[in-house]
């Protein structure tokens, strides 16, 4: 894969300074995308689903398709690719809906510390509503979950597992293809927050079997305020809606009303089309470049990335064996915000921070952390720039006395 | 090419490794005021003591980065001492300087000058300012 060529596909790097490391927090955004959301402001900005006239049956017809686009692209039906505003609200629709309805007092519900506090925080509501119980899987020395892990905590009242595909402050990939099976043995539902897997590797709903599965438009080419959640169609199909209104409702009476199909009733109100539109475009983009080519890109990026900074005394990297292309690290003795700062100087942008997954940061022992993330128009000039910085930010603080 | 040198002054190293005032009191006489910062983990509680109308002791606890918990010690520094009229008048003119605003130059900031640095990291305003924050609340509780 030609990084420098990709780059040439992102506007933003104009800035032929600019070194993007922080796309698990956010991907930058090509311009095929860009310009798709702009066609569809510019040249059929009108509602979907409701008007008679030909310009709002281009946009139904655009908007239809990239559900279709979005269901191959996943391996799932039509009807099971519910378009949300992100991962967070397909994640908070699934512990809302399902979880409210199905979890009762003394059940079980397992998380672990790795969770983004998206995927944590729905179910520890869930939990306090229900009276039910968090159990949370032991993470091994490195951080991991491993499917043994997991079975000392699975018992006959687990009701749900909530779990992550990838980390996003450890990059640690989630051994789901032997979980989701024994949770199925006990009658668990699954729910996946496949936020930082989806734009990196290929997820086949089917054949993984995940009862639900939520990603981020943003995070894979995007645009921004567009996610989806995948669901079973015979979960879904029982589910109740979260948010009740426009679009989303099939009759009204006076005293009751009959909601839509799935996914429709899970879409109250004027949907982001233009980014759903412009969504299916980003996954068009992903196709050509190839998950293969993707992940062996990153592979290599990370692999030097890691070699190298192992090379620098005084810097502590937290997830040396990670099998993805992000990296946690910290400058011994330096807060990472001071950190953060040296790297913005030289216009690196990396996270700093505990990345919205306080617990993991706490399990880690530290008050936060340094965050690299490589994706597909990531090259090894970049590389190299931030390793530069990097020796640069050691001998720089150390200068000044910390 | 880094300008890093204009943010980690001297006097701003010297009291992130030293800092003064530092350790909360359990005193009713203090007011107490505690701000976090959630992005990025900045921890701080600020516990005052005005007496007559003076500012007769600050304290300061916390976790957080270099520019954060300096801050919160060299503001100790300043303002202990001083009327509560003119803690406020320093606070304010501190802010204003930070964050690029017009401010009154007569106004004597002294060791906290040194943060003069932080208005061209617009990043990091929020780190030298959440102690100053703190203290703030404290005095609108001793009101």
């Amino acid at each position: 894969m030609d990084a420098n060529r990709i780059k040439q596909d992102f506007q933003v790097y104009e800035d032929k300074t600019l070194c993007y490391l922080d796309s698990a927090a956010s991907s930058l955004k090509p311009d095929r995308v860009i310009n798709v959301l702009d066609e569809y402001y510019k040249k059929y900005g009108v509602n979907v689903h409701r008007g008679v006239y030909n310009l709002s049956y281009i946009a139904t017809e655009k908007y239809e398709s990239s559900r279709q686009t979005i269901a191959d692209f996943i391996n799932a039906d039509f009807d099971e690719v519910i378009f949300t505003r992100g991962a967070s609200n397909a994640l908070n629709v699934v512990a809302l809906s399902y979880g409210m309805a199905h979890v009762n007092e003394g059940d079980e519900i397992i998380v672990n510390e790795l969770e983004h506090h998206s995927q944590l925080l729905p179910w520890q509501q869930v939990a306090k509503a229900k009276k039910a119980k968090l159990v949370y899987i032991p993470l091994t020395i490195e951080g991991r979950i491993t499917t043994e892990n997991f079975q000392k905590v699975l018992t006959n009242k687990t009701k749900v597992v909530a779990i992550n595909h990838t980390s996003n402050v450890m990059g640690y990939i989630t051994p789901l293809e032997e979980i989701i099976p024994l949770a199925h043995e006990v009658g668990a539902v699954v729910s996946v927050d496949a936020a930082q897997g989806v734009p990196h590797q290929k997820i086949d709903v089917k054949s993984l079997d995940a009862d639900f599965l939520a990603f981020s438009g943003h995070k894979m080419l995007g645009p921004t305020g567009i996610g989806v959640l995948y669901g079973k169609e015979a979960l879904l199909k029982e589910m109740s809606p979260v948010e009740y209104g426009g679009d989303m409702i099939d009759s009204v009476e006076k005293y009751e009303s009959v909601a839509k199909d799935a996914p429709y009733k899970f879409e109250t109100g004027t949907p982001p089309i233009g980014e759903a539109i412009a969504l299916g475009e980003a996954v068009r983009y992903i196709e050509e470049l190839g998950y293969e080519n993707i992940r062996e890109h990153e592979q290599a990026l990370k692999e030097y990335t890691i070699k190298e900074m192992q090379k620098i005394e005084g810097v502590t990297i937290y997830n040396p064996t990670v099998e993805t292309g992000i990296i946690a690290f910290n400058i011994d003795g330096v807060h990472p915000h001071d950190a953060v700062t040296y790297f913005d100087g030289d216009n690196i942008c990396m996270r700093a921070g505990h990345h919205c997954a306080q617990l993991v940061t706490r399990w880690l022992n530290v008050v936060a952390t340094l965050r690299i993330s490589y994706y597909v128009y990531n090259t090894f000039e970049d590389a190299d720039q931030f390793l530069t910085s990097l020796k640069g930010a050691v001998a720089f603080f150390k200068s000044v006395g910390f | 090419m880094n300008n890093m040198e204009n943010l980690y002054r001297q006097v701003i190293m010297d009291h992130y490794k030293n800092p003064r005032h530092k350790g909360l009191v359990n005193d009713e006489h203090y007011h107490t005021s505690h701000i976090k910062n959630p992005t990025c983990g900045d921890d701080i509680t600020i516990q005052s003591r005005v007496e007559d109308g003076i500012v007769k002791d600050i304290r300061h606890e916390g976790t957080g980065c270099s520019i954060c918990c300096s801050s919160a010690s060299v503001m100790s520094e300043v303002l202990v001492g001083k009327t509560v009229e003119e803690a406020e008048k320093i606070l304010e003119t501190y802010l204003n300087m930070l964050t690029n605003k017009e401010y009154d130059e007569e106004v004597e900031l002294e060791d906290a000058i040194a943060y003069q640095g932080v208005s061209k990291f617009p990043a990091r305003i929020k780190c030298a300012s959440i102690a100053w924050k703190a203290f703030e609340d404290t005095l609108k509780e001793s009101e």
